[in-house]
């Protein structure tokens, strides 16, 4: 746990962790509202997004891909809303429809365009690359109160940690309304809460997270931990806030041992190379929400648990 | 701003560039003239998507569409372990049908995770399709990178599996897909009659004896087949556009369930010929979305233009149902002598000669109003003498009254109006 640890293992460390907790809170109202495959159908709609940003600025920048994804997952939204209405498609049917037709645009216009220059191709993308998001002007534990050495931080910590907190704060502000509205919406509505306001909100914070966590550690990870922390709290409790605060901490688990597993798992089992990091805290969360799925508290339905053949 | 260095890697895509006559090319492709290879890769899709779309039916009728999500992304670590085994054990990794039958197994066992889920947790069927397809995909690309680093030069080619990719495709491999979307032709031929049934109606085929579950089994058994198949054509991550697509664009054309089955086998059979034969006309094209865009195109042009559902369809319906309201509008006011203020009424009246520029109503226009108001009268006695809201609940202003009653009915009708009395 020295230099080389701060040097090369902090920062993707620290990045994973804000972007699973910043994908996780909103995960929890989406899957309560059974609109989980949102965050799935967002991650794939960020390619075509940025595709088309580079096309238009003719850069990699941070912020014109990060409005290009912005802009797609509105635009997906917008797309999925309008099927479903004027063709009269089951949402699940037209958010298939939208999200493979963009993410195919998006892959064709990468492979036309001329990206040679450029760091730009799909499969990075999908899987993120955390492990290079190293810390190259760090010398030990001491770089973190050295102003030059803070200065080189990877420019995604930075703003990882800024959704996370956006995220964070949303939360908490608008918790009475999203709670209300996520479990008794014609209550809420009756209470003139505006509930339809309420929704895109919550949908937009996810689109911010994913967007954002897009950035730093690729789509796997925004998918997995959209879902899968959440879905594991709910098994934990019966409770909204404990659910939560049970989610974060899978996130988080998941980020950690995950990077960790990826980073020196091989070495311990006598490989040279290190695995993919993003893929590897998927995996993990997978493996957490598997064992909550045998083994939490109030994993079973309300009465499925007393019937004999239920297990 | 710095470049995002963090996602994308230094590495250089191949650049490219538009074969010198891609038409003629693309010609050739289509009219099958671009060499075997590409004839049966193009059969092979053609017959591919012409299974996905029907079998894709099925499931969007089941509304059980994005499950085949989370079975096409579950695949992956099936191929990475079944070329990590066939290279342990001394064979070539890239052997398509083993890398295929590794694709099934886990296809298979992310199909069980997902119905354990929704089955034994109380976690609802997108979490568990959502969670799935997350986990399943990142630990295949964990088993990726282990590949990357077993021997370099073997790896090559797992990736085409995501986007999917028809060029340089061995002879043997097309010969595995063309036979293998043959079969599943074949396979939704013989089971078509079960199968629609129970999508349309699981109560009513249980109740004639039908084994609903086993059913279901077989649908989601022919959707992972042919998902396994259209791994090397269409990838991963697009072969759920395949089955979800085609049934989405059939419906638009028909209400009949036999019908939207066999529109969207065609649709799905069309955007995959197509796309198979536009990518060997220019190999740098991934197939995998060209024919997701050919057949998301098709869907536009039937939201669009379908006769039966689409939007254009409902547009002028609407727009002649608005032109029948304000004509009738404008012949009651005429009736009556009322001065007509609304543009569209006086629009719709003028057009058809009721009325002239000015106002005033024409001859034609006289008697129609004359027409509409008698039979206004005729409705109101038709209410005092029905009781029957059948008949009189059908007064929208609109239907004709010859349409509600008999000839002698309405001349009842008309004996009750009575005729014009002069006054004393």
């Amino acid at each position: 746990m020295g230099a080389e640890f701060v040097q090369f293992s902090l920062t993707p460390m620290l990045i994973g962790v804000f972007a699973a907790v910043a994908c996780a809170l909103p995960g929890n109202f989406l899957i309560l509202r059974r609109q989980a495959l949102i965050g799935d159908a967002i991650s794939h709609v960020v390619l075509p997004g940025i595709v088309v940003a580079f096309l238009l600025t003719g850069t990699v920048a941070a912020i014109p891909m990060m409005l290009g994804a912005g802009v797609a997952a509105v635009v997906a939204v917008a797309l999925i809303e309008a099927i479903r209405r004027l063709g009269g498609i089951e949402p699940g049917a037209a958010m298939g429809v939208t999200f493979t037709t963009l993410f195919a645009g998006g892959v064709l216009l990468l492979e036309q365009s001329d990206t040679s220059g450029v760091h730009l191709d799909v499969e990075h993308a999908l899987m993120g690359n955390l492990e290079s998001l190293i810390w190259f002007q760090a010398d030990g534990w001491a770089s973190l109160v050295d102003p030059v050495a803070l200065a080189a931080l990877p420019p995604e910590l930075g703003r990882m940690a800024t959704v996370c907190g956006l995220v964070l704060l949303a939360t908490i502000l608008f918790w009475r309304w999203l709670v209300m509205s996520t479990f008794d919406e014609g209550f809420a509505q009756a209470m003139g809460l505006p509930v339809s306001a309420i929704g895109l909100g919550l949908v937009t914070l996810a689109a911010i997270s994913a967007v954002a966590a897009f950035d730093a550690v690729g789509s796997i990870i925004v998918i997995a931990m959209f879902i899968c922390p959440p879905a594991a709290a709910r098994l934990m409790t019966e409770r909204l806030g404990v659910q939560v605060a049970w989610s974060v901490a899978f996130a988080v688990v998941s980020a950690v041992l995950g990077y960790v597993l990826a980073g020196y798992g091989p070495l311990w089992l006598g490989a040279s190379n290190a695995v993919s990091a993003a893929g590897m805290i998927a995996t993990v969360s997978g493996v957490i929400l598997g064992l909550a799925c045998l083994f939490a508290p109030h994993r079973a339905r309300i009465g499925a648990g007393r019937s004999p053949d239920a297990v | 701003m710095p470049p995002m260095a963090g996602v994308w890697p230094r590495r250089t895509c191949p650049s490219w560039s538009w074969p010198a006559k891609p038409m003629d090319g693309f010609l050739d492709a289509l009219l099958l003239d671009a060499g075997y290879n590409a004839r049966l890769v193009a059969i092979g899709a053609g017959l591919l998507g012409l299974s996905a779309g029907a079998a894709g039916t099925f499931l969007f009728l089941r509304k059980r569409a994005l499950v085949s999500d989370a079975v096409a992304h579950s695949t992956l670590p099936g191929i990475a372990l079944a070329f990590i085994a066939m290279v342990a054990l001394g064979g070539d990794g890239r052997w398509l049908p083993g890398l295929l039958i590794g694709s099934a197994l886990s296809a298979w066992a992310g199909l069980l995770a997902v119905q354990a889920m929704t089955r034994r947790t109380r976690l609802s069927e997108d979490a568990a399709i959502g969670a799935v397809l997350s986990v399943f995909f990142g630990l295949g690309v964990v088993l990726l990178t282990v590949i990357q680093t077993m021997s370099a030069g073997r790896q090559a080619g797992l990736e085409s599996f995501l986007l999917g990719s028809t060029a340089g495709m061995l002879y043997a491999d097309a010969v595995t897909i063309a036979v293998g979307g043959a079969l599943s032709v074949l396979a939704i031929w013989i089971l078509r009659r079960p199968m629609t049934l129970v999508t349309f109606d699981a109560e009513y085929a249980a109740a004639r004896g039908v084994n609903v579950p086993r059913v279901d089994l077989m649908i989601m058994g022919l959707v992972m087949a042919i998902t396994v198949i259209g791994l090397k054509i269409v990838g991963l991550i697009l072969i759920v556009a395949m089955l979800i697509i085609p049934p989405v664009t059939a419906r638009f054309w028909t209400d009949r369930s036999g019908r939207v089955i066999w529109i969207a086998a065609l649709v799905g059979g069309v955007s995959a010929y197509t796309g198979a034969a536009l990518s060997a006309a220019a190999p740098a094209l991934p197939t995998g979305p060209i024919i997701v865009l050919i057949s998301a195109f098709l869907f536009a042009l039937s939201l669009f233009f379908a006769p039966a559902r689409g939007v254009a369809a409902a547009l002028i319906a609407r727009r002649r149902f608005q032109r029948r309201v304000h004509r009738r509008q404008g012949l009651l006011a005429l009736a009556r002598d009322e001065i007509i203020h609304d543009g569209l009424t006086l629009r719709v009246l003028q057009d058809e000669g009721l009325i002239r520029p000015d106002g005033v109503a024409t001859e034609a226009g006289r008697a129609q109003a004359a027409k509409v108001a008698r039979d206004e009268h005729r409705w109101a006695v038709a209410r005092e003498v029905h009781q029957d809201s059948g008949l009189t609940g059908r007064y929208d202003g609109l239907t004709p009254i010859e349409e509600v009653f008999t000839p002698d009915e309405i001349e009842e009708f008309d004996r009750r109006i009575g005729g014009p009395v002069g006054v004393a």
